[in-house]
């Protein structure tokens, strides 16, 4: 058997041929565990705070007042965004020009500009009418609202989409007009 | 020259006072999470810069996964519960559904509610792990005929008179709009203009307005 060496070691015992090894210590060095429990417990002080989803508030236009009346907005203050499948935005400037020369494309990051622009030219004036179409998510919608939010923007409303502007929107995207359908649901 | 002979201490300190400190400590943050329920409806709910937190109590959440299927559950406390069997009592008186009391218990045991209207009775007789969107077609509310959530919300208000209700809607990323709109067309039938959406938190991007007025809210 390999020899060992027990010099150094635990006092020498009467006896020769002490054969088992010198009396090794029982202090157990306890740093890394307590590393390993602080460790553990800022894992749970963060998982317990941001578990608690937040509540975005929103509140809706009173459906019974007349489409007339929502159009007292100045026009020189209104930008309408209009939400579209696969992530789409679309915005105009004050009404749709006939034509549609004024409907532009842009995506959830651009339109922050487009919406920063708008809120320094109109300042208080500013009205966002928000319209979204039957192919967009409620992920749109949602991140529209946060951007109201974001850039503090005062008034914002939440309309149905027109057939005219729903034909531009898919138009735009590509797809086949489809065919003008018997109102939709208002 | 006799030099002042500094007496060496040991510099090893003990670490079992910090451990167990450390343990039990551990031992309280792990007791008081409370446990979530395993996602019976699975949603990813978008994320939004908003601060306020969704309130546990007096709360009516409406949930709408993937899929566009629509499910109704209360707040996970004695009187949201007591005010869900008030309403389960409702529906059943408007529609002769014929629930007995136990059905009627059961139905307000479980997690939430997912069947139109006419197959409440068979949604008594589940079984607990049958509760979930796989098994569940949802509430209808696709089509504007068929708009179910509009005796849900009625029915809600009716429970929910007198006290604070918080109408939250916690709804899929991909959750198309339609059925979104129908939703809340049967808010609006039920004259509840106020309602929350559910999100997760996420950061204010630097720069923008809001960012800045949070600094200067602070700062100020």
């Amino acid at each position: 058997m390999a020899e060992m060496d027990t010099s150094g070691g635990g006092g020498h015992k009467k006896g020769p041929g002490v054969k088992k090894g010198k009396k090794l210590s029982t202090r157990v060095d306890l740093t890394p565990m307590v590393d390993l429990g602080f460790l553990l417990i800022t894992f749970f002080l963060f998982t317990t705070t941001i578990s608690q989803s937040t509540a975005l508030h929103l509140a809706l236009p009173d459906d019974k007042v007349k489409p007339e009346d929502q159009n007292k907005i100045k026009q020189s203050g209104a930008l309408t965004i209009l939400l579209g499948k696969d992530n789409n935005v679309f915005y105009y400037e004050g009404e749709l020009s006939p034509d549609g020369s004024n409907f532009k494309a842009s995506n959830f990051k651009d339109i922050r500009d487009v919406i920063i622009r708008k809120k320094q030219q109109a300042d208080t004036n500013l009205v966002v009418v928000i319209k979204p179409n039957d192919e967009s998510t409620y992920k749109n919608f949602v991140d529209i609202l946060d951007e109201m939010r974001i850039d503090l923007v005062a008034r914002y409303a939440v309309v149905d989409i027109s057939p005219v502007e729903d034909k531009y929107v898919r138009l735009t995207e590509g797809e086949s007009v489809p065919e003008p359908a018997t109102t939709g649901a208002k | 020259m006799a030099r002042p002979k500094i007496a060496r201490k040991s510099t090893l300190v003990d670490m079992t006072a910090m451990c167990d400190v450390a343990f039990l400590i551990l031992t309280f943050f792990i007791l008081t999470t409370k446990p979530k329920p395993s996602e019976a409806v699975p949603i990813q709910t978008p994320k939004s810069v908003e601060t306020k937190f969704v309130s546990d109590k007096d709360l009516v959440m409406i949930s709408l996964n993937n899929e566009g299927h629509v499910y109704l559950s209360v707040g996970d406390n004695a009187s949201d519960r007591a005010k869900k069997k008030a309403m389960l009592e409702d529906i059943n008186t408007r529609n002769n559904l014929g629930l007995t009391p136990a059905e009627i218990t059961t139905l307000t045991k479980q997690s939430f509610i997912g069947v139109p209207i006419s197959q409440l009775k068979q949604q008594a007789n589940l079984q607990p792990e049958q509760i979930n969107s796989k098994v569940l077609p949802g509430i209808p509310a696709q089509d504007t005929t068929n708009n179910q959530m509009v005796e849900w919300v009625r029915a809600a208000v009716n429970a929910y008179q007198g006290s604070t209700m918080h109408l939250v809607l916690k709804g899929d990323n991909v959750a198309k709009y339609p059925v979104f709109k129908n939703i809340l067309t049967a808010f609006k039938k039920n004259d509840q203009f106020k309602f929350e959406m559910v999100t997760s938190q996420s950061n204010v991007p630097a720069g923008t307005d809001l960012y800045k007025k949070n600094m200067s809210g602070k700062a100020g």
